[in-house]
């Protein structure tokens, strides 16, 4: 299409255009005029993220032609005055990932600007269409009502970083709209990189000649496949499982997966149709789902495991055989769940570039140091000829784990000695990248007349899909937390990966603990109902304390809140249960119902060594520098290591500066998972800073107690009436400048577990209650929650802003598990189709934090991420079953299905 | 190599459309998510500079809507009560970023299943206005919409406007959506009411269910039964299930058919005592 010129107006500045007509505003905002902190998401108007102003009006850029807007006044996130909006987002925590923030500050800036007083409601309404993935949106709302109050955040004193609401310290950049995710960045001279996938789930293919086509589109500079990878065409988490291609070879396992790449100018690979390519497609037929793949007979879907069972997992304590036989009261039943997406905001992207015999790749992820070992095999070179430089990551939640567009880019970029970039497209994300595993669960309880648990058998088969990625993990961990967070004396928990020809299942916050916690929690419940008590005390009756041992025989030494949860939650479970039953009293098509759910998680690597080193170092000029590889994917490990650092040191947390995950120059920490930063890497940089604090004092002979301050290029040391001064520019600078280096290295202190299962796989737990209104509609069966109470013992907020962010946002991922999203490959591979929570969805959220301390962990912390989500879906179920008697099995609990259980209740 | 062209007057928009085969492109919203994946070689007419499609205008004895008149605008503009239904619809299209874009007319020619303004539209009795080099002809909406994303557009014709023919009496009139979420939902079932009010008892009643068919139903059998009713005489409680007869609910990732059956029923019920004055219930 031969381009226009137009004249609009953007961000007060005349600009004169020259382009394709049809070209969406947000392309041509991004590509053409820089201005990318207008976001893409998903190109469709479905997520909101590239909203800008058009003549004062909200809208999607991505569904803008640019020839619409000639004449017109046009506002981005870089026009908008950095005021008491931005500021209130910061304040609040409204800002996590950041990758959906300048659409909802665009969003916000339009209602105020109609609007000055905005109610709860028209601000739900005005930012409604825009999709956030991190916050749960309870602190956006919250943040948008506040700006009236503008206030700054205040700097906590030295010694007192750690538990101050510390606004985040990458915040500035998430909301002037200059943070650079993987789509953001690329060297000027960049090809562009375009996967061709697979259409079928299983299917044999051909790649034909590719001469005549190369020939026919001279923008088109090569068409890589299996054959063009240098070193192994295999990737995948676990070192002996590298069972995923790069390029597929001759034989597709799902639907999505990337048989070839094109490579040329942007035009010209987005213009390319697939069909132009040769490429014979023979389908075949496909295995979905956990009962095709264990039919008798079925298809191997890999040639060396006959079965399709990729993994078991097994923890076996006491004689559960004979304490479900001789127990006055069993309980049992079948849950299943189905594929759920991360539905990050953010696509994967990213660009590749050689340097003479190393590759660099700056991309989103979760891990770098992973990813360099990974693409270090697949080309070829030792790991420390990759350099990954992670971009800002725009939500990862487990999704972020695995490689994706690296290795593509990666090859591309070695053969052609070129920078190659790519940006995956919304269904492209979607169809090829991991997801949560879906399950089929059987589970029996069994507890005595006076209310305490004597058994728990679990059986679960989790859907891993055509490659094995984080299946082992799913697996192993499951058994351990299969029961609940409960002292249970005799127990069987099984599990098993299946491999199938559907999307492949990997990580995704909680590793299929909160499938299990469905399971555990309504049989908690049965029971409970059974025995005529509280369903509250009956947990709070089997709650595992400090002392007990688990049914891996571990004993917990410390830290181990749930009862404590329990009891704060007490008083509001017994005044919502009240009003539920005053509402229900009335009548009406409404019924109240309170559920409560409760969950525990192993923190960290499940019996594996997952250690974190930090430095932390001081240079000649006296800059602090803390170099800091813990990624932060929108959760605050660049907020809280500083934090966690300062105090260590003892000064100021403003005084430090950070390098952050580039695997140039920083040390691993791990990837940012199993909810495993904040005790691990924190851990590391407490023990970084600790270092550096000693060597200062013995540079000043100073004791243990005394005082730092930083004055120029000098440390000033305080100890009781002496005062020294250490003159840093005097000492010897390494290669980087820096002249004293603290480091911290952290593992988790675990054992191998034994063919039973017994062992101590995590070195420490985090524990939660939460408590779940629902209001359900009986003739519709939908199912409205109005109120989540979530109760973390958490060990130490080192950040309650941070901490409740993270909850916030578990509880709106647990929520839309319970009651909308279900990934169906070939079916929902968009943000219209795949329902995730909308601002009207995630009702209100009391916080309450337990502080148990964790000896272990820095300043007594312990992680956050996954526990915020797993007791979510568990309490909402209950508030259904509470409300109608309708016993959910199968989720997501559309409406259609609450209906047809509410049905089967009454026809009992 | 498509072309493009964005004329200011209708007569040009037609002459264009005279001359081959091209595709309208309005507010966007429909036409940009269809092509993520890939994209298409086609010539575009960007109808968007035509200020004569655009605006809400009383007409005498009808509304005249222009046909890039935008949900927002609906939302914003002074309209009799016979509106409320299309308003409420306009409310819950998409997110405020949806609303100040998309078009009325575009929502009927993308002629999806589950667009939201045709349920109201029908129950306003509106027809379309569908212009040529060769003149204007009108359809009701029931005959324009065919079938899933099937209009009776010819390709030389241009959707200009939807005529809202006046009522005789005074009309009550509303909307109801169901679906999984609050907000950004493709409806699983979705009810617009409109009753016309002469002296206590109804005089006419329009009862359309969308999302439960290829194109939405009227309920020729229900709005019958409701003529002559007092208002306040219980209409809801004269819906029975076989009224739902026209219905031809499938099963998909949002719902199953029976139970759309079960929720179109409950939606209809919860339209007619919304519109005898009864408290009105919010549907998901």
């Amino acid at each position: 299409m031969s381009s226009i010129a137009l004249a609009c107006r953007i961000n007060g500045r005349a600009v004169h255009l020259d382009v394709a007509p049809t070209r969406r505003l947000a392309d041509v905002l991004r590509h053409d005029l820089g201005l990318i902190g207008t976001k893409i998401g998903c190109d469709a108007g479905d997520c909101g993220a590239c909203t800008v102003l058009i003549d004062g009006r909200q809208s999607c850029a991505c569904l803008t032609a640019v020839a619409q807007v000639g004449g017109a006044e046009i506002v981005t996130v870089e026009g908008l005055a950095d005021g008491a909006l931005q500021r209130a987002f910061a304040r609040h925590g409204a800002a996590q990932c950041g990758i959906c923030t300048p659409g909802m500050l665009m969003a916000a800036s339009d209602l105020l600007a109609r609007n000055k007083q905005p109610s709860e409601t028209e601000v739900m309404d005005g930012l409604a269409g825009v999709l956030c993935r991190c916050t749960g949106y309870r602190k956006i709302v919250a943040a948008v009502l506040d700006v009236a109050n503008d206030a700054s955040a205040v700097e906590p004193a030295v010694g007192a970083a750690v538990g101050a609401r510390l606004a985040r310290v990458d915040g500035v950049a998430k909301l002037n709209g200059a943070e650079i995710f993987g789509a953001d960045q690329a060297p000027t001279d960049a090809l562009w990189l375009r996967a061709i996938r697979s259409p079928h789930a299983h299917a044999r293919f051909a790649i034909g000649s590719l001469t005549t086509l190369l020939r026919k589109h001279p923008g088109l500079v090569r068409v890589f496949s299996a054959a063009d990878v240098p070193g192994s065409n295999r990737f995948g988490i676990y070192p002996t499982l590298k069972d995923q291609p790069v390029f597929a070879e001759g034989r597709a396992r799902f639907r999505g997966e990337a048989i070839a790449a094109l490579v040329g100018d942007r035009a010209t690979i987005a213009a390319l149709r697939d069909d132009e390519l040769p490429i014979v497609w023979e389908a075949l037929p496909a295995i979905s789902g956990i009962a095709a793949a264990l039919a008798p007979g079925a298809p191997a879907i890999h040639d060396n495991v006959a079965d399709n069972v990729l993994v078991r997992g097994r923890v076996e304590s006491g004689d559960v055989d004979r304490a479900m036989a001789d127990a006055p009261v069993v309980v049992e039943g079948a849950w299943s769940t189905g594929f759920v997406e991360h539905a990050y905001i953010e696509p994967e992207a990213g660009y590749a570039q050689r340097v003479g015999e190393r590759m660099e790749i700056f991309a989103c992820t979760q891990t770098p140091y992973m990813d360099r070992d990974e693409i270090a095999l697949v080309l070829g070179l030792k790991p420390e000829a990759v350099r990954i430089v992670p971009s800002a990551v725009g939500g990862g939640f487990g999704g972020k784990l695995d490689i994706s567009i690296q290795p593509l880019l990666a090859v591309a970029a070695w053969h052609l000695n070129r920078p190659v970039r790519g940006v995956y497209h919304r269904p492209e994300s979607m169809q090829s990248t991991t997801k949560r595993h879906p399950a089929e669960m059987r589970a029996r309880l069994a507890a005595d007349r006076q209310g305490c648990l004597i058994g728990f058998e679990f059986s679960g088969d989790f859907n891993t899909g055509a490659y094995a990625s984080w299946g082992p993990t799913v697996a192993s961990r499951v058994p351990v937390h299969a029961h609940g967070p409960y002292f249970v004396p005799h127990a069987r928990c099984l599990s098993r990966a299946i491999y199938t020809n559907d999307t492949p299942a990997g990580a995704f916050r909680g590793f299929g603990v909160p499938q299990a916690a469905i399971a555990h929690e309504a049989l908690m419940d049965e029971a409970a109902l059974a025995l005529g008590i509280d369903l509250l005390e009956f947990r709070h009756i089997n709650a595992l304390r400090a002392g007990q041992r688990t049914t891996c025989g571990q004993l917990l030494e410390h830290s181990a809140g749930l009862a404590r949860c329990l009891e704060a939650l007490r008083p509001r479970w017994q005044a919502l249960r009240a009003e539920a039953a005053a509402l229900n009293r009335t009548g009406g098509t409404t019924r109240r119902g309170v559920g409560v759910g409760c969950m525990w998680y192993g923190i960290g690597n499940t019996s594996l060594s997952n250690p974190s080193t930090m430095r932390v170092a001081i240079d000649g000029a006296g800059r602090i520098t803390l170099y800091n590889g813990a990624v932060d994917i929108g959760q605050g490990s660049y907020t809280i290591m500083p934090q966690i650092c300062a105090d260590a040191l003892g000064l100021p947390v403003a005084l430090i500066h950070q390098v952050t995950g580039d695997t140039d120059l920083t040390e691993d920490a791990g990837k940012t998972s199993a909810s495993r930063q904040t005790f691990v890497s924190g851990r590391a940089a407490q023990l970084a800073g600790e270092d550096l604090r000693r060597q200062i004092l013995r540079l000043a002979k100073a004791g243990t107690q005394a005082r730092l301050a930083l004055d120029g290029a000098a440390l000033i040391v305080s100890d009781g009436a002496e005062t020294r001064r250490v003159d840093l520019a005097r000492l010897k600078p390494d290669n980087r400048g820096d002249v004293l280096v603290g480091r911290g290295n952290f593992d988790p202190p675990t054992r191998p577990l034994d063919e039973k299962g017994q062992g101590v796989p995590y070195a420490t737990y985090g524990f939660a209650a939460q408590i779940a209104a629902v209001d359900v509609d009986i003739e519709l069966g939908t199912v409205k929650p109005s109120l989540i109470v979530a109760a973390h013992d958490v060990g130490r907020a080192i950040n309650p802003t941070l901490v409740e962010g993270q909850i916030h946002g578990g509880i709106a991922q647990g929520l839309g598990l319970a009651l909308m999203e279900e990934y169906v490959p070939g079916r929902t591979e968009n943000l219209h189709d795949y329902l995730i929570p909308t601002f009207g969805d995630v009702p209100e959220i009391e916080v309450i934090l337990i502080e148990d301390r964790e000896p272990l962990g820095p300043f007594g912390a312990k992680g956050i991420g996954e526990p915020a989500l797993i007791p979510t879906a568990p309490a909402i179920l209950g508030a259904i079953r509470d409300a109608t008697g309708a016993r959910i099995r199968r989720v997501p609990a559309l409406p259609h299905r609450v209906l047809a259980a509410i049905k089967a209740a009454r026809g009992k | 190599m498509g072309r493009f062209l964005r004329p200011h007057h209708v007569n040009d928009a037609l002459g264009v459309l005279a001359t081959g085969d091209w595709t309208v492109l309005a507010g966007g919203t429909d036409h940009y998510p269809s092509r993520v994946v890939e994209q298409r070689d086609e010539d575009v007419l960007d109808i968007t500079g035509i200020a004569a499609l655009r605006g809400i205008a009383d007409a005498g004895d009808h509304w005249r809507i222009g046909a890039l008149t935008t949900w927002n605008e609906v939302i914003e503009a002074h309209l009799p009560a016979m509106f409320d239904g299309l308003k409420a619809a306009a409310r819950e299209v998409g997110g405020a970023q949806i609303q100040n874009r998309g078009t009325i007319g575009g929502n009927l020619c993308n002629a999806s299943p589950a667009a939201d303004g045709v349920p109201p539209l029908m129950s306003l009795d509106a027809s379309v206005e569908l212009a040529s080099v060769a003149g204007s002809r009108y359809l009701p909406l029931d005959r324009f919409i065919l079938a899933n994303r099937r209009t009776d557009r010819r390709s030389n014709e241009l959707l200009t406007a939807i005529r809202v023919p006046k009522h005789r009496h005074s009309a009550r009139a509303t909307f109801l959506k169901l679906g999984a979420r609050r907000y950004l939902v493709i409806s699983i079932a979705m009810v617009a009411s409109l009753i016309e009010i002469d002296r206590g008892t109804v005089a006419a009643a329009r009862i359309v269910v969308g999302a439960c068919s290829t194109v939405a139903q009227r309920l020729p059998a229900l709005e019958a039964a409701l003529v002559g009713r007092s208002i306040d005489g219980g209409l809801a409680d004269l819906v029975r299930s076989d009224h739902l007869q026209p219905l031809q609910p499938i099963d998909d990732v949002r719902a199953d058919k029976d139970y759309r059956r079960d929720a179109a029923l409950v939606l209809v019920r919860r339209c007619l005592i919304a519109l005898a004055g009864e408290q009105r219930e919010k549907a998901a």
